[in-house]
């Protein structure tokens, strides 16, 4: 007897909804077998990680927060990852936006600048991140470099620019040394969406993303030509779309939302650039994208869920005093589940009988 | 190597490969359904049924590439569990596959080392190499690397390899497929020398008369089952066929008296640099395509087709717009869609992958090529009631049958894809329709319904260009035929005057006018 994977006639639908579910399953009974070698008790973890957070009205909208730059950074490379071109470095174009968005609310600062400047500095962090983006898409398109290590390779430029700006130019007179800009003024800042909470416009505008990417992939052709060029490139360039062209495209909108993420995550919840703005947005947006089925609707929940985990590893730190790293260990874990579970929606698992003649040969 | 027991009292009695109830099962799919069959020594041995029939498992299973689900196989009288092709190569069973597994840059001794279980020394197997090809009349040069061989030449590095093992049982999958009709004759006088030494072969083909003239015995398998055993000698092509299909063939009927009209696909000494190393080069083609007519090109696979297909479709562009004329515009610059939108439709080879995307729906498909000019797409927004129409159309006027209204494109067994490619396609009431290999790897039902359908797209007024390599199908619906050779197009022919001989001196390369003959050897 022996357990063969066995490719199913179609891609199973049922499997595709559940198997985040299932990859979340596996991460949770790993994740209880490393609390309890860490000498943890795994109920009081988990509790700590999953059901604390969402008893409180502070925890809950903390996690909108968190997940506001998440989804939007996930929508874009969404994009990206079906048209198969593989942007890594959004954290990059992360960075690059916020500084980029940044730069106006510097120079506007103390000035009687009017309410033009936020909107000025979302057009020029999507900008920013777009352009960021275009150099490794530019650089595959032209010369056939790998776009996964310049994209990755960029996000390191991205951050040392942006440490320079903070420490040098840019640095507050009046901030102790420390390496920040000034606290932005109110123009320059994202409002709030309940006076005195922590809810902010960003999240309505992830939330309208979400929605036009929906309505772009399900409904028109320029969703259709992103689907097809990933998944059947000959059959794409045999319907007439030119699959450069695309990686351009997908390329440069990932990094605008890129871009206006970072921007948003600076001018809102931080308030000042500085160095260590994401905990590293950019990197966990990719286990989004995939935890949610590179779907919009899908990615919105994942968002959520890696967010939770965030401030759930922050209260089992204070609660529990288990390693903040422990969250990106559980993020990293889950991603592999996810990847591996995905299998399961092509093939399906079969148990098989051989006959006792040819089982020798059947290794 | 012999087995001492084999050659007792019973070795003139029991066959040398004998197979019992040999089963493969995939999943719930019966690929060989309890399969006996017999092969004698000295015997040329046909393995005879469509595509799908199971003769590609039943060899694999024979050569040990797949392990069968149930059944046994015996060897010279005896039980024996092949672990895999090189347990097989021990004991005698060659296997010669119809898509050959050579490096390109390297050389035809080269390869066949790499073949070799290798215990000699590279010069002695190279020696050996030459004598068995100089031995059997199949003429190779070991230093040559195999990019610049002919198709016929790779097929034969590959025979000789097969040789060089000096096997008792050789398997042949579809040899003449890729082969003119000379170079076909050719190997059946190597086939008959192999068994006058007493070797056995088995030989897969759906080619009849191949078959009859050759073949001593014909196993015909239909849906996985063997459906009989019997001497193709003593039976027609009708009847072999029949056991084939499981029923009559439909005939195709040309509409009598066809008129044509204006030239609505024109290409003018059309040449392009291959896109990829080792790609053929297109050189100097010159056709001309009336509404009404269908224009054959066959040729031995390799040898332009894929890119002259490019060129027409605009896959590849050309940089003098007038090498492509469509519909009287200069279109050699002009994109695949712009073409679409002249009236152009396409029909590439490869079914899933290039004319659809395997793992999208059919209505999605449809939308693949219908999105430029046939009504789908509302401001850059998709009409999927218009796609699913579309699907709903070709599977009635073209018989697809699937188990769903809207099913993945890779669910659909190949003949019934072929059926809604090709009907997707004349929906669109194409001006000119430009078609690879209509009916490769097609049932004979479906591939009678495309063939039916084409003639009838020509009827109604389009012209139709059909790339084949299969000389009969060319025959059957088209009203001239040209040879494609080394990037080069011939002449076209009319069919009537285009016998096999003919077809096959240009498919090797010979022109049919002395005069031009100095120019075809400088190709």
């Amino acid at each position: 007897m022996q357990l063969v994977l066995e490719k199913r006639a179609e891609r199973s639908n049922t499997i595709a909804l559940v198997s985040p579910l299932i990859a979340i399953g596996l991460t949770i009974v790993t994740m209880v077998i490393l609390f309890a070698i860490l000498g943890k008790n795994p109920l009081l973890a988990l509790h700590a990680y999953f059901i604390a957070p969402l008893t409180d009205s502070y925890s809950l909208q903390e996690i909108a927060v968190k997940a506001t730059p998440l989804v939007m950074i996930a929508i874009g490379l969404s994009l990206c990852y079906l048209a198969n071109a593989w942007n890594i470095g959004a954290e990059g174009q992360f960075l690059i936006g916020a500084v980029a968005g940044s730069w106006i609310a510097v120079k506007t600062q103390g000035t009687d600048a009017g309410a033009w400047v936020l909107p000025v500095m979302f057009v020029l962090a999507a900008a920013a991140g777009a352009l960021y983006a275009l150099i490794p898409a530019i650089c595959k398109v032209r010369f056939g470099a790998s776009e996964i290590l310049t994209s990755l390779m960029l996000v390191y430029v991205a951050d040392l620019f942006l440490d320079y700006l903070v420490r040098g130019p840019w640095r507050d007179p009046n901030g102790f040394n420390f390496p920040t800009t000034a606290e932005f003024d109110p123009v320059a800042t994202v409002p709030l969406l309940i006076e005195g909470g922590r809810l902010h416009l960003g999240s309505i505008i992830a939330l309208l993303v979400v929605a036009a990417v929906a309505i772009l992939l399900g409904r028109t052709i320029k969703g259709f030509e992103i689907r097809v060029v990933g998944a059947a490139p000959r059959a794409a360039r045999f319907g007439g779309f030119n699959s450069n062209q695309l990686i351009l495209l997908t390329f440069a909108v990932s990094g605008a939302l890129a871009g206006l993420a970072g921007i948003i995550e600076v001018a809102g919840p931080v308030g000042h650039l500085q160095p260590g703005i994401s905990p590293g947005y950019g990197f966990t947006a990719i286990i989004v994208a995939f935890l949610g089925r590179l779907n919009p609707l899908g990615i919105l929940i994942a968002g959520l869920f890696l967010a939770l985990t965030f401030i759930g590893g922050e209260q089992a730190q204070i609660a529990m005093k288990i390693p903040l790293d422990v969250t990106k260990v559980f993020q990293g874990i889950l991603l592999f589940y996810v990847l591996a579970c995905d299998s399961l929606i092509l093939y399906c698992f079969k148990l098989v009988f051989p006959n006792r003649q040819v089982a020798r040969g059947a290794n | 190597m012999l087995d001492p027991t084999a050659n007792g009292l019973h070795s003139g009695e029991s066959p040398l490969l004998r197979t019992i109830g040999l089963t493969k099962r995939y999943g719930d799919f019966l690929a060989n359904d309890s399969i006996d069959i017999d092969i004698w020594p000295t015997e040329i041995h046909a393995l005879l049924g469509e595509n799908g029939a199971g003769k590609s498992t039943l060899v694999k299973a024979i050569y040990g590439l797949i392990q069968p689900s149930a059944g046994q196989i015996f060897w010279q009288g005896l039980p024996i569990v092949l672990a895999g092709p090189s347990e097989a190569r021990d004991r005698g069973i060659g296997m010669v596959f119809q898509h050959f597994s050579l490096f390109d840059n390297l050389t035809v001794a080269e390869n066949v080392a790499l073949g070799l279980d290798g215990k000699e020394s590279f010069k002695d197997m190279s020696a050996r190499l030459e004598q068995v090809s100089k031995t059997y009349g199949l003429p190779l040069d070991p230093k040559r690397e195999v990019w610049q061989l002919s198709v016929g030449e790779r097929q034969r590095i590959e025979i000789v390899r097969a040789l060089m093992q000096n096997p008792k049982f050789l398997i042949l999958d579809e040899p003449t497929a890729v082969l003119t009709p000379q170079e076909a004759d050719q190997l059946f006088i190597v086939l008959e020398r192999l068994k006058a030494e007493g070797r056995a072969i088995l030989y897969i083909s759906h080619k009849l008369e191949e078959v009859k003239r050759l073949c001593d015995t014909a196993t015909i398998l239909r849906g996985g089952k063997k459906i009989q055993t019997c001497n193709p000698g003593l039976e027609t092509a009708a009847s072999l066929a029949r056991m084939m299909v499981g029923g009559e063939i439909k005939q195709v009927k040309a509409a009598a008296g066809r008129t044509t009209t204006v030239p609505r696909l024109v290409v003018n000494d059309l040449s392009l640099a291959p896109s990829e190393a080792h790609g053929v080069r297109l050189e100097h083609i010159s056709f001309e395509l009336k509404g009404g007519e269908i224009l054959g090109i066959a040729g031995v696979a390799g040898n332009g087709q894929d890119e002259l297909f490019a060129a027409l479709s605009g896959e590849r562009l050309s940089k003098d717009p007038g090498t492509v004329v469509i519909e009287g515009i200069a279109a050699g610059h002009l994109s695949i869609t712009q073409r679409r939108k002249l009236g152009a439709a396409f029909v590439p080879e490869e079914r899933l992958g290039h004319g659809t995307a395997p793992r999208m729906r059919l209505s999605e498909n449809a939308l693949l090529t219908g999105h430029a000019a046939s009504g789908m797409v509302n401001h850059g927004f998709i009409d999927t009631a218009a796609t699913l129409k579309t699907v709903d159309r070709a599977t009635e006027t073209f018989d697809v049958r699937k188990a769903k209204r809207d099913p993945e494109a890779a669910s659909l067994s190949g003949g019934n894809l072929q059926k809604f490619i090709v009907g997707r396609e004349i929906l669109r009431n194409p001006a000119v329709l430009v078609v690879s290999q209509p009916t490769w790897g097609v049932d004979a039902g479906a591939a009678a319904v495309i063939r039916q359908a084409l003639l009838d797209l020509a009827t109604a007024g389009a012209a139709v260009l059909v790339t084949s390599q299969d000389l009969d199908e060319l025959a059957e619906i088209a009203d001239r035929i040209a040879v494609m050779f080394h990037g080069r197009l011939s002449a076209p022919l009319a069919t009537s005057e285009a016998t096999r001989e003919k077809l096959g001196l240009l498919m090797g390369g010979s022109s049919l006018e002395p005069k031009e003959a100095a120019h075809a050897v400088g190709a």
